[in-house]
């Protein structure tokens, strides 16, 4: 590289002789940063998704890689977004590949001190034994004279973070079971 | 909007760059004011008062919209000579019950001979006077929010509005005393600003122009919430705005699906579609519940085809005519089973097992300690989430265990923590803001044990049955008749992949609905109350039409018209704008070019425009009914709120709020100041008697002895940075790192008042509890002077808890229970605090300092609960 050559690639010489005084473009880009590619360039595959945060509903498109997600953008088709993310939603790829996240289930012993393992199995065993035993123990067919088939044993909270269709399972499954106490966000 | 909804307030931008005006009215200068036109700064808790204002400037001046007003609403409807105002009574509407804390709404009614002969019937269909609790508790206003009140549909009318207990005439004076001097008095709003939303809002709505609301948590959260949209319901009908292009009062709801969960409630008083539970009282069998719920005029005719098709969804084949399609196999209310009335189910060993789904109430939901003493009273909780949640740890790490109030060894709650798939790990569909369902792709299998709550309801269901039908052999036969509803349940979804993955589109397949030979139903118009129809959710009717996924549409936005109906689905029946009947004038042409949005095709004899008509697509805009006709056949060709039971819309309620027919101006549980306009301080009715416990007290109120302890007033919000209790955002690195812990906002004047130092701690008291915060002095919490006195403000976000990378004491240790009654929704956006300088005390010393703010303020069981007061 000649010494001419050297000096017009200075990115200040190239600021002011290719029109990008501001310094925005082309002018800053280096060997290096001319190379990269963006995430979303060597996906395998862009899923279509929504937002999960709140009820705007801006569409999402999830780029995968490897059958991992790499990138989550806003999905310019929407006519609820038009591609646009506010901080929340942009930050959705940290929310899904959060090293934070638990992927194990955890097991406190009443009175315990300490969480301990168990396999997911073995728990919705138990889970499913719970329920039956706290279902019977709050069992009432009348209540104040009046016939109300149901039990008060068991409630559930929650439901506005969830799909209509888990919220629908949810609800079918525990009016069939009795329970009346199934609650979410909505109220608060 | 700016702050919470920033992608949707995208949209306000945009309408502002065409020359719209934007009016920003909130007690805090925000991201949303410094870009409004108009920011009114108003006292939290005074907005009836404000809105008052506004409505009496309409009436006052003969601003109403006279064409639309008088065809499309209640206004000309005459009231019994029963009814007497908040003006005659001091502040309460007749019909005040103080013992069991209750209207008795028959004094509300229309005139009309109908009412009386049907007196029995009505008896019947307000359970609440059954009910054993007093508030009229079983959340029946929400139901018949969406239509199912009764009222005779032919009550007298006074065409002229001049009749003296017509509803136009009613509304005039109950708001003649709502002038600009008073809402500079109650609200701190100046005069001059008052004067100018007055003029644009009165220059914008009309037949050329509409004006639309924005709302959100601001209203909703306090005693009198449902009465604060009511009052922005009148103003609109008086203006013309509802059902029209650019009208509205548009909910800003703050979950991705709590629209869905909602619609599909997983909640207690209602089942999918707005269809009420079942009440002991009035409800025993079917029939009694379809005699009762159901109206004679509009959609709610129909409540039987919605009911027995949920039923045949359900128990499909076990549901036959002779067994009234198992609906005995639903349990019944017998008064509120709110998240709170839960917890007080906890703490008295009811309720033993708990789960929690994507919720974080530990930190936050109100009176968080409530909450975790409910929770350390359990035998076991299940706690699904990405992390693990302060509502998942507060056995190991709560407040109550730094304190001593609790000790780790003594709790015998079993906990289970069941990591949850995220919306990239599975299908499925949120229902948006707007009634829009979109459905989200999985892209990825979930890690580790990570499952959607979708895997764990279907398999934790498969199980239960498993179970249960393994003992029938050895069950009695109360055993038995008690599983049989489980055990006839129809619960054999298909399953896919590796985990066993329901398939989510058949359950939306079953929420859509089939006829008798399985094909997809198309729209509700098809359902059958003769078990020949299935349908998981009445509303969401032709989300799969034609077997495929409407939901999952997604023509782009340039590919189509500015409705863009093809990008995803909207209940009902894919409409965009609810009650678009009234875009038109009552001849079906449009008000003005300008707004045209739907009319009348006389050569097609049908509606057309830019929508899908919410009215029966050929019923001619002249059309009256015959005698006696029921259900569509009833609505006349002007009548456009097709849900009501008069087809009108409601300026006045004559039955189904439990708080009044006409929003009123009340301070909130917890006020600085006295109710300027009544001598009844607080509403009435407003829900606190079923919660009376040591952890839930308030503060003396206005010129009660000892309210000057609790001297300030207290508002919670969100930021743009995080999202609801912070489960989904303070464990995120970017947004952790953006708003790293707890602040609170205080204006200049407060700051040297208590000499609080920008960047220090400050320690915030009420009368639940004590937490510390950051402190940041702003300009933007600007004082209130009304009344030749000055009300400060102190703000909270109220994103932290105690968990996680950020953390920060919960604001919900400062919250209380005190509720809407017919919502069941707390008012954490108005209460009274006192703040001072430094950190808090840690340990026990934390207890005494609440103890010591409790004594000095001489606080009891007893203090604010009177109904009086």
């Amino acid at each position: 590289m000649g010494v001419g050559q050297w000096l017009a690639s200075w990115p200040v010489v190239r600021q002011v002789t290719q029109g990008d005084p501001g310094a925005h473009g082309a002018a800053v880009k280096s060997p290096e940063s001319a190379h990269l590619a963006p995430r979303t360039a060597d996906a395998d595959r862009v899923v279509k998704s929504i937002c999960p945060f709140c009820a705007v509903g801006c569409g999402q498109n999830i780029s995968v890689k490897d059958d991992r997600v790499t990138q989550i953008e806003g999905d310019p088709d929407s006519p609820v977004s038009r591609g646009r993310l506010c901080a929340r939603g942009s930050s959705s790829l940290q929310l899904v590949t959060n090293p934070q996240r638990e992927h194990r289930v955890r097991y406190r012993r009443p009175h315990g001190t300490e969480w301990e393992d168990l396999d997911l199995d073995t728990a919705m065993d138990m889970i499913a034994d719970r329920v039956i035993a706290s279902r019977r123990q709050g069992w009432e067919w009348e209540s104040g004279g009046y016939h109300v088939r149901r039990t008060l044993g068991v409630a559930s909270l929650g439901g506005a973070t969830l799909d209509n269709e888990e919220n629908y399972l949810i609800k079918k499954l525990f009016t069939a079971m009795g329970a009346v106490q199934v609650e979410n966000q909505a109220r608060i | 909007m700016a702050e919470c909804h920033p992608v949707g307030f995208q949209w306000v931008m945009e309408a502002k760059a065409r020359g719209a005006k934007v009016i920003h009215v909130d007690p805090r200068f925000t991201r949303t004011s410094a870009l409004a036109d108009i920011h009114v700064p108003l006292r939290a808790g005074t907005d009836i008062a404000f809105l008052g204002g506004l409505i009496n400037h309409v009436l006052a001046n003969g601003h109403e919209f006279r064409d639309y007003v008088l065809s499309y609403t209640n206004a000309a409807t005459i009231l019994t000579e029963e009814f007497a105002d908040t003006e005659d009574l001091a502040g309460v509407f007749s019909g005040l019950d103080a013992d069991e804390r209750t209207y008795d709404f028959h004094t509300w009614s229309y005139e009309g001979t109908e009412v009386q002969a049907a007196a029995g019937q009505r008896e019947k269909m307000r359970p609440d006077r059954s009910a054993p609790a007093g508030v009229a508790a079983s959340g029946r206003g929400e139901a018949h929010g969406s239509g199912g009140a009764r009222v005779p549909s032919d009550a007298p009318r006074d065409e002229t509005l001049t009749h003296p207990r017509c509803v136009f005439q009613v509304l005039k004076r109950h708001y003649a005393r709502y002038t600009p001097e008073m809402v500079e008095e109650v609200c701190g709003v100046p005069p001059d600003v008052f004067a100018q939303v007055c003029d644009l809002l009165v220059a914008n709505s009309g037949r050329e122009r509409t004006t639309s609301w924005v709302y959100s948590v601001g209203w909703t959260q306090h005693t009198v919430g449902v009465q604060y949209i009511r009052a922005a319901a009148i103003l609109q009908l008086l203006l013309g705005n509802i059902g029209r292009p650019g009208g509205g009062i548009l909910a800003l709801r703050g979950h991705a699906s709590i629209q869905g969960s909602t619609d599909i409630p997983t909640l207690f008083n209602l089942l999918p579609g707005y269809i009420p539970m079942p009440h002991a009282a009035s409800n025993e069998g079917l029939r009694e519940y379809l005699d009762t719920e159901s109206t004679q005029k509009g959609y709610w005719a129909y409540a039987d085809a919605y009911l027995i098709s949920l039923l045949k969804a359900w128990w499909g084949g076990a549901a036959k005519a002779d067994n009234d399609w198992c609906y005995d196999y639903l349990p019944r209310l017998t008064g509120s089973h709110s998240t709170f009335e839960t917890v007080m189910a906890q703490l008295e060993g009811t309720c033993t097992g708990y789960f929690v789904l994507g919720q974080n109430p530990a930190v936050g939901t109100s009176n968080a300690k409530m909450q975790r003493l409910g929770m350390a009273n359990l035998d076991w909780l299940v706690v699904r989430d990405f992390q693990l949640i302060e509502s998942a740890t507060w056995w190991s790490d709560g407040p109550e265990i730094e304190t001593g109030e609790m000790r780790t060894e003594d709790i015998g709650t079993e906990v289970f923590f069941l990591p949850a798939a995220a919306h990239t790990e599975k299908d499925g569909s949120f229902t948006n803001t707007q009634r829009m369902l979109q459905w989200h792709h999985q892209a990825v299998e979930p890690d580790g044990d990570a499952r959607s709550d979708l895997w764990f309801t279907y398999h934790l269901g498969r199980r239960i049955r498993q179970k249960l039908a393994a003992a029938q052999e050895t069950a009695t036969p109360e055993d038995r008749d008690r599983d049989r509803p489980l055990l006839d349940l129809t619960w054999d979804y298909p399953t896919k992949g590796p985990l066993d993955e329901p398939e989510a589109e058949a359950v939306l397949a079953e929420i859509n609905g089939w006829d008798a030979d399985g094909n997809p139903l198309s729209s509700y118009e098809q359902l059958q109350p003769d078990g020949s129809t299935a349908c998981g959710c009445w509303i969401y009717c032709g989300v799969y039409a034609d077997g495929v996924n409407q939901a999952a549409r997604r023509r782009p936005q340039a590919e189509q018209s500015w409705v863009a109906p093809e990008w995803g689905w909207a209940w009902p029946a894919n409409r965009r704008i609810l009650y678009n009947r009234a875009s038109a004038d009552p001849d079906g042409k449009p008000w003005s070019e300008r707004k045209a949005y739907l009319w009348w095709d006389a050569e097609q004899e049908k509606w057309t425009g830019h929508d899908i008509p919410d009215f029966p697509p050929t019923k001619a805009p002249g059309y009256t009914a015959p005698e006696g006709a029921r259900g569509k056949d009833a609505l006349a060709g002007d009548d456009p709120f097709i849900m009501q039971a008069d087809g009108k819309g409601w300026l006045y309620v004559p039955t189904g709020l439990l708080d009044g027919p006409l929003p009123t101006h009340y301070e909130p549980q917890e006020s600085p100041v006295t109710n300027a306009l009544y001598s009844q301080q607080r509403n009435p009715v407003r829900q606190i008697s079923a919660f009376v416990h040591p952890a839930d007290r308030f503060a003396p109120s206005g010129h009660e002895p000892g309210a000057d302890v609790f001297p300030f007033a207290l508002g919670t919000y969100r930021i743009a940075e995080h999202h609801t209790a912070g489960g989904m955002s303070r464990w995120s690195p970017y947004l952790a790192e953006l708003a790293p812990e707890l602040f609170c906002e205080v204006s200049p004047e407060l700051a040297r008042l208590r000499g609080l130092e920008h960047g220090g701690w400050a320690t915030i008291a009420t009368a639940r509890g004590v937490i510390e915060t950051r402190v940041l002095v702003t300009e933007r919490m600007a004082p209130f002077r009304m009344a030749g006195r000055t009300t400060y403000q102190v703000g909270l976000p109220y994103h932290w808890g105690h968990g996680g990378p950020a953390p920060g004491d919960a604001v919900n240790e400062l919250t209380h229970m005190a509720l809407d009654p017919n919502s069941h929704i707390m008012e954490t956006k108005a209460l009274t605090c006192d703040i001072r300088p430094g950190r808090r005390p840690r340990g026990a010393a934390r207890l005494d300092l609440l103890r010591d703010y409790q004594r000095r303020a001489g606080i009891t069981a007893e203090t604010g609960t009177e109904v009086s007061g």
